[in-house]
């Protein structure tokens, strides 16, 4: 079993919004406990608005009002230390961004600055980190590095605006494996893109991964791309994780009733026959049922269901659950 | 009203509605006053604050107090008109021009930037000098109005362009809505906030050329406005002579209706803001 | 032969650039399809494909450069090129169920509107019962959406309620601009079966546009694939998604990924930089990424062959099958 790169605990991060004179608390992560190692593609999967982005935002330390860290804590792991990151300042949360973690973000294809070259992002970039280069040197770091990934040259001497949005998404993750960090946090990478493209974003990640031998965390509602790339994944309904195993476990023998609704629900080719969605609507994260968040939706509802959240117990290795159903809970 | 409470909450709105109730109950005690505006010499000249003259009185014989009941009602009477006459010039150029593209709005256009780039002052000074004689509240409220419009009829065509590629647009037709009321329903709830503020705005810039014009002697300088006061008291050396109670009337009650009107559309507009209103939906 | 809709050598050109330098791009490229009764049509293909463009055109939205479009669904009879809604029996649902309605008003107002402009209900109270019909057609009640803005459901509610809209006027034909690409993959099999229940239980058709393949084949009867303004192969869905004959449709094809960790992507890709300079090449447009391109290809536009039921424009099948037809489609 490998190192843990990344641990938290009982981790809490909610919204706290005030408008026009009324206060609204969104759970956006509700007692979160995960432990992501090194050499792997973990995946996090579930349905928009179940707290997903909100958690990648606690684990790269991007915690800003609206969003506050109610509880729990976030450590980075590694070289036989654990650093609890509400412990950094912020010149040290700077410098570990990029260097030992590094964050994707949602429709980043519009991060890179539209009026520099991309040659000129990367200069940037390296230079912020990196003392002592010209700018010869930059270019010269940064012409390799796209090489080595796969992509052509020639992109580094185009403006953002020239590239599919395909390439964009590319370049934005070329950029954050630039300065091999330990760990790559994803988030929706593959969301508004083709197929085609898709395949070919998530054909480089998996290249990234095995190349720089680090971990990299994808958040995707697509079960097929977590499928395709991920070791093993956690699935979060609500705010909280409710299964985690490896992917071959989640998609053989899933045992949490939201994740099997998840598996079944998707259409396969050569067989048309009448698959349902899960009933109902996810319920919203300013007014959480009691109990277990799923169970108005659950077809095996329990009493106690209604009454107690169960707790995350691992029943076999790699293999954990949120659910009353599975074990004592 | 819910919405009067929740406005109640902006410093800034509680501020400019105190003003602004001040201002119009002084516009309103201008119907009980005991002195008629336009005479001379109807109180002793120059006094200075008493009980009987609350404010003392000017070097033309005139109660500064009651005469400034009569000016702010003439200014406020002069804005409004400009302003709302602009406003209805500004959302049908800026609507139909928005909407039907192609050449009308290229026309409109033309004229609207034509307008933008006029020197305006110049065309006002010698409009005024023309009409001085027959130069009544309405007539002046009217012609600022004119000029009032073109800045913000682009405003509003930029707004209806964007939402014409909306959605609910395809959505509306495939309703069978026609074209009328669909702008009017659909658009103007994002428009309105934007005629609002520039409403407002444009009250306090018709008021500010209104007294510009005055300082000038370009209106009839018997009909009270704050522009005329001041004139008046420019006229009299009232600074040199220490009178402050007269020059100081129409200035302190000019800036803080600029500094209300200003408060009030930038509060208003931000309740009234498409975004935060969506925020607010939610909320309730 | 009766059809609902037939699109016959549809094209659109887009005029780009400034005064020195026009670019033309064949958005949509000599297109030709029909519609039956009672039957989902899928016009599959990926972003910049031409699918969207083509929807606009069939709605009016947008004027075709060359080509007709006739509906035989509504009351006129035929009619060619027409801005068409009620009296031609067809209406829309789109991409985004959030800006599908003005956000800052409710969304009952739409539904009385509708009622009001085509004349279906005599008073206010048989209004109400027309949309709580349609409603729970949908799978919603009438008292859960009563009186409520957008912002107030989630996209799946929406997207169903932009459904039941539509189907208020009783159309024959819903043409579904990508409906279910902005609603999560769990979520999407609920809009789907409402399809395939409402062309079962009324005969409506739908000419569904989507870029998801996966819903496409479980849900349509015919599917056809649109490659930078062209229907590259077209057929019955079985037979086009589970035995492709066209490259790129392989390429679609094996580039889904399926949830199941057994078929991860075995092969390698490369993609295309720009999508520009696809849609100005000569001959056919997917030669420079196709694995089995010849000369010819690169230089002369291949033509529609016939191989049983399926259409495909592709040089490979030409010479082997002597069978060239024009692009107008049979039956």
């Amino acid at each position: 079993m490998n190192e843990t790169v990344l641990r938290t605990e009982g981790l809490k991060a909610f919204y706290v919004l005030d408008v026009f004179g009324t206060q609204k608390v969104v759970k956006a992560v509700n007692e979160v406990n995960i432990e992501i190692r090194e050499n792997e593609v973990y995946g996090i999967a579930g349905e928009s608005g179940c707290g997903k982005t909100t958690l990648l935002k606690a684990l790269v330390a991007a915690i800003e009002p609206p969003l506050r860290l109610i509880g729990g804590k976030v450590y980075y792991c590694g070289y036989g230390k654990e650093i609890d990151v509400s412990s950094l300042s912020a010149e040290e949360k700077r410098r570990l961004r990029w260097e030992y973690i590094s964050y994707v973000p949602q429709g980043s294809m519009s991060v890179l600055n539209p009026v520099m070259k991309v040659k000129e992002t990367y200069r940037d970039f390296i230079e912020s980190h990196v003392s002592g280069k010209t700018r010869e040197e930059a270019y010269e770091i940064a012409g390799r590095q796209i090489v080595e990934l796969g992509l052509p040259r020639k992109i580094l001497d185009t403006y953002p605006h020239q590239l599919s949005g395909g390439m964009r998404q590319r370049v934005t993750i070329a950029l954050a494996a630039l300065l091999r960090p330990r760990i790559i946090v994803c988030d929706e990478p593959t969301t508004a893109l083709d197929v085609v493209v898709q395949r070919g974003v998530v054909q480089m990640l998996r290249d990234v991964q095995k190349y720089l031998e680090n971990t990299i965390v994808l958040v995707t509602h697509d079960m097929g791309v977590q499928a395709n790339i991920a070791d093993r994944v956690g699935i979060m309904y609500a705010g909280k994780m409710v299964e985690e195993a490896t992917t071959e476990r989640i998609f053989g023998r899933p045992l949490h009733p939201y994740t099997q609704y998840l598996i079944n629900s998707l259409p396969r080719f050569g067989d048309k026959t009448t698959r349902e969605s899960v009933p109902g609507s996810p319920p919203s994260l300013i007014d959480l049922p009691s109990g277990c968040p799923f169970h108005p939706r659950c077809p095996y509802v329990l009493d106690v269901c209604t009454k107690q959240m169960p707790g995350f117990v691992g029943l076999e290795p790699n293999h954990r659950v949120a659910c009353w159903l599975v074990g004592e809970g | 009203m819910k919405v009067l409470r929740d406005l109640f909450r902006d410093y800034r709105f509680c501020f400019s509605f105190g003003v602004l109730v001040i201002i119009l109950i002084l516009a309103f005690l201008s119907n009980f006053s005991p002195y008629d505006p336009t005479l001379w010499n109807v109180v002793p000249k120059d006094t200075k604050p008493s009980v009987q003259y609350p404010l003392g009185t000017d070097s033309n014989g005139q109660d500064i107090f009651w005469q400034a009941t009569y000016a702010v009602r003439n200014s406020l009477i002069i804005s409004l008109i400009a302003a709302s006459v602009s406003r209805v010039i500004a959302v049908l150029v800026g609507m139909v021009a928005g909407y039907t593209r192609g050449n009308t709005d290229r026309i409109l256009m033309f004229v609207s930037d034509g307008l933008l780039v006029i020197p305006l002052f110049l065309i006002l000074v010698m409009l005024a000098m023309m009409v001085r004689q027959h130069m009544s509240l309405v007539v002046l409220g009217l012609m600022l109005s004119a000029f009032g419009w073109a800045w913000d009829a682009r405003v509003i065509r930029s707004v209806i362009l964007s939402l014409r590629e909306r959605e609910f647009t395809q959505t509306a037709i495939l309703s069978g809505t026609g074209t009328l009321k669909l702008v009017l329903n659909e658009y103007m709830p994002f428009a309105m906030p934007l005629v609002f503020s520039t409403l407002i705005n444009n009250i306090s810039w018709a008021i500010g050329l209104e007294m510009t014009l005055a300082l000038l002697g370009l209106v009839d300088v018997n009909i009270p406005t704050l522009g005329t006061m001041l004139n008046w008291a420019i006229i009299y050396q009232s600074m040199f002579l220490g009178r402050w109670n007269w020059v100081l009337t129409p200035v302190v009650i000019s800036v803080l209706m600029f500094i209300a009107l200003y408060w009030l559309s930038v509060s208003i507009s931000e309740y009234l803001d498409p975004r935060t209103r969506i925020q607010r939906v939610g909320a309730q | 032969m009766d059809t609902l809709l037939e699109v016959d050598r549809l094209t659109k050109v887009f005029s780009l650039g400034g005064i020195l330098s026009r670019v033309r791009i064949r958005a949509v490229d000599n297109v030709s399809f029909y519609v039956k009764p009672a039957e989902i049509f899928a016009l599959a293909g990926e972003s910049g494909c031409g699918k969207t463009t083509t929807a606009r055109m069939i709605l009016g939205f947008e004027e075709p450069t060359s080509g007709a479009i006739v509906h035989r669904g509504g009351q006129g009879g035929e009619s060619e090129n027409k801005k068409v809604w009620f009296t031609e029996g067809v209406q829309a649902i789109f991409q985004d169920p959030f800006g599908t309605f003005n956000p800052l008003r409710i969304v009952d107002r739409y539904f009385f509107e509708t009622i009001g402009n085509f004349g279906l209900a005599a008073n206010g109270k048989e209004a109400v019962k027309l949309i709580e019909e349609k409603l729970n057609a949908v799978g919603l009640s009438y008292d859960e959406f009563s009186g409520k803005y957008p912002s107030e459901f989630s996209g799946g509610q929406l997207q169903r309620i932009s459904i039941a809209r539509a189907l208020l006027t009783d159309p024959t034909l819903l043409i579904a601009d990508e409906p279910v690409s902005m609603v999560d993959a769990s979520l999407r099999m609920s809009i789907v079966n409402l399809f395939k229940k409402l062309k079962e239980e009324s005969g409506l058709s739908v000419l569904y546009i989507t870029h998801d393949l996966a819903t496409a084949y479980y849900v349509s009867d015919r599917i056809a694939i649109m490659f930078r303004g062209n229907i590259v192969e077209m057929g019955p869905v079985e037979r086009v998604l589970m035995d492709p004959q066209h490259p790129y449709t392989r390429l679609l094809r094996e580039s889904i990924p399926e949830a199941d960790p057994k078929k991860r992507w075995g092969s390698r890709i490369t993609l295309s930089n720009t999508e520009h300079e696809e849609y100005l090449r000569a001959g056919c447009k997917f030669a420079g990424r196709c694995p089995d391109a010849t000369e010819t290809c690169k230089s002369q536009v291949p033509q529609d062959v016939h191989i049983d039921d399926v259409l495909v424009k592709c040089h490979k099948y030409h010479s082997v099958m002597k069978d060239t037809s024009s692009s107008h489609c049979l039956a």
